[in-house]
């Protein structure tokens, strides 16, 4: 499991990880299409899906949240960075709830990138004490 | 009663290619790359035919053969145009057992979903939109006595489609009969977790539609989407999906000053007020169906009603009834015509509802019905099937507040008008609502004040053409399902002519 990096001001406790096996693919996915980024998707058939990119493709705005970035190079090696942002719309719906990225397999969809290794990235959610990450 | 053979057996209406290749220009053609991906039927979990895996090269020739199409396309007249469509929608309608069947096996749901609704309700639409196109007229203006304004309708050109996997047939056809009604050729990419059964529709329409105007493509969407939805040589994208991927294809669109059609989904409310419940009669009852519907299509549908807000004085009485209602819903196998609740369309669509129910009894929510994957045995033991689930709880729970696209509803109570309509739109989403009220004043206010494009009163989950459907808010936008939709795929001509014989006079 691999915690992020805490990145909402005035918060102390990470809000995202990625299992192990969503580490791992990540690694893959990273050689394929080089540095990559999460938004999370709402709504619809492959919706409350995290969405995978090539880091960029996805415009953020003032209307996204940054809730927290890995670094999933192995230890000792170059920075391998990847941030996860979701809508601030959807980020007061869901700030209640930690979230880990895992893999299932599966037929992906929407333009993320995992797809066609013939599995697709899950949010597993468990509910966060709401008293410490905002004290 | 009636089970259909599966694929693969003797009696089986449907005789499935082992291997589907890309339909462009009028004919079959292979991905330049060569590869190939498994369609995975979700009745059974296993794989029933191979499917062309399109890249951008592939994206390329579908959009060369469009472009060669559209010119001569775009000049038809519209009875030469309506005729087309029609003929389309009667062999929908000569075909109907075999393409049910194909949309069964590819998608998952109760064959009695596409026998009475999908099918019939593709070839109406083919029909719909040839007579709108028949009947829509240009206008004109007289501006004074010698000039006059005209304004016609033009075909777009080349446009690009990107459809669903929850109804594969009918949403295309919901966005490929107004494009082509307009004049325009189109480049469609079909879900790559139901690639299949379009382009048995393609094997029996193709030779109706004149080579190159409807094309299709399959594969991923970062694969083949990704570059339809970008390309240059597309003047307008319409998508169905989720709202990241509608972001990404408005920022492709900003890319190349294209407009963008989309269906993002909901959280729809359905509202049930307490004089329902007045009587114990046939109108309860059809409000008792309103309820269960949230299974339709095993919840796999952008209006499914997620959301149910039952009125206090009513509460516990009107949900023990709906539970037991729902209780009786039948699941099992789904080419069998008894069969209600068939499988959901993927693995990973089955792993994503029940990590909702994990969230849901974890944020406290109550279980009334429901909350498992169904074993149903047999052959059907590895297909992705999952329990009716009714959840108790409140609007700020995720449970009520995301799309879970699966066959559960959350319940809750609510405290007079007002407060039905407050929580019915404290959503992001603003696609549909179902408003149950004896009291008509009161349906129709509500059905004014709630924030969605689409509300059903004293009904739900009817889809007749002509009543237009679109999203309000995080929802979407634009309209299919209309004469409106013909507008998102037409130009405006504005003929400014002059009849006079005077010089303007200023040089």
């Amino acid at each position: 499991m691999l915690d992020s990096a805490v990145t909402l001001e005035n918060e102390s406790l990470s809000r995202v990880a990625l299992s192990d096996e969503a580490v791992a693919l990540l690694r893959r996915l990273w050689g394929m299409h080089g540095p990559l980024m999460f938004h999370q998707s709402g709504g619809c058939c492959d919706g409350s899906s995290p969405m995978c990119f090539p880091a960029g493709d996805f415009l953020t705005s003032a209307q996204d949240v940054l809730l927290g970035r890995f670094d999933i190079a192995p230890s000792g090696e170059q920075p391998q960075e990847i941030e996860f942002w979701m809508s601030s719309e959807q980020f007061a719906y869901w700030s209640h709830t930690h979230l880990t990225v895992d893999v299932v397999p599966g037929r992906g969809s929407g333009f993320s990138v995992e797809a066609p290794e013939g599995v697709r990235f899950l949010i597993r959610s468990r509910l966060m004490d709401e008293a410490a990450p905002f004290a | 009663m009636t089970v259909y053979a599966a694929p693969g057996s003797p009696d089986c209406k449907v005789v499935f290619k082992p291997r589907y290749e890309h339909w462009i220009g009028g004919e079959w053609v292979a991905p330049a790359k060569g590869q190939y991906f498994e369609d995975i039927s979700p009745v059974n979990g296993k794989p029933f035919a191979e499917v062309a895996r399109g890249t951008a090269e592939d994206i390329e020739a579908a959009l060369d053969a469009a472009h060669k199409a559209a010119p001569a396309w775009g000049r038809t007249s519209t009875t030469e145009r309506a005729a087309v469509l029609n003929r389309i929608a009667d062999v929908i309608d000569a075909n109907l057992e075999l393409l049910a069947v194909a949309e069964t096996w590819d998608n998952g749901k109760a064959i009695r979903e596409p026998l009475n609704a999908d099918l019939p309700l593709a070839a109406d639409h083919f029909r719909y939109f040839a007579s709108a196109i028949r009947a829509q007229d240009g206008d004109f203006q007289e501006m004074d006595g010698t000039m006059t304004a005209y304004q016609y309708h033009e075909p777009l050109g080349v446009v690009g489609q990107i459809i669903p996997w929850n109804f594969p047939i009918l949403m295309a056809v919901w966005k490929l009969a107004p494009a082509l009604a307009a004049g325009n050729a189109v480049v469609l990419k079909p879900a790559e977790q139901t690639p299949v059964s379009i382009l048995v529709l393609m094997e029996l329409i193709g030779d109706i539609l004149p080579p190159g105007v409807v094309n299709v493509v399959n594969g991923f969407g970062v694969e083949a989407g990704k570059p339809l939805a970008s390309s240059n040589r597309i003047r307008k994208i319409a998508f169905t999906g989720e709202t990241t991927t509608g972001r990404l294809i408005l920022q492709y669109s900003s890319a190349n000053i294209i407009p963008a059609t989309l269906e993002l989904g909901g959280k729809s409310p359905n509202v049930f007020f307490s004089d329902v419940a007045d009587r114990q009669d046939s109108f309860y009852d059809k409000a008792l169906e309103g309820f269960a519907l949230f299974a339709f299509n095993q919840g796999e549908v952008c209006t499914c009603p997620s959301r149910a807000l039952i009125e206090k004085s009513i509460y516990d009485s009107f949900l023990g009834d709906a539970v037991e209602r729902t209780r009786a819903a039948v699941q099992g196998n789904p080419l069998d015509t008894d069969t209600q609740v068939g499988a959901q369309a993927s693995n990973d669509q089955l792993e994503k509802i029940m990590s909702y129910i994990d969230i849901g009894k974890q944020e406290g929510a109550r279980l009334l019905l429901g909350g498992e994957r169904a074993d149903l045995g047999g052959d059907l033991s590895e297909g992705y099937y999952v329990q009716p689930t009714i959840f108790e709880g409140h609007n700020r729970m995720r449970l009520f507040q995301e799309e879970i696209f699966g066959p559960v509803v959350a319940v809750t109570s609510f405290d007079g008008y007002d407060d039905a309509i407050s929580i019915a739109n404290d959503t992001l989403y603003g696609l549909g609502a179902g408003v149950w009220s004896r009291n008509g004043n009161v349906a129709y206010r509500a059905g004014r004040d709630i924030q969605a494009g689409r509300v059903w009163v004293n009904n739900y989950h009817a889809y007749p053409a002509g009543a237009a459907f679109g999203g309000y808010k995080s929802s979407g936008i634009g309209r299919e399902n209309n004469k409106l939709a013909l507008s998102h795929y037409q130009q405006t001509k504005n003929l400014l002519v002059s009849y006079s014989e005077e010089p303007l006079g200023f040089f």
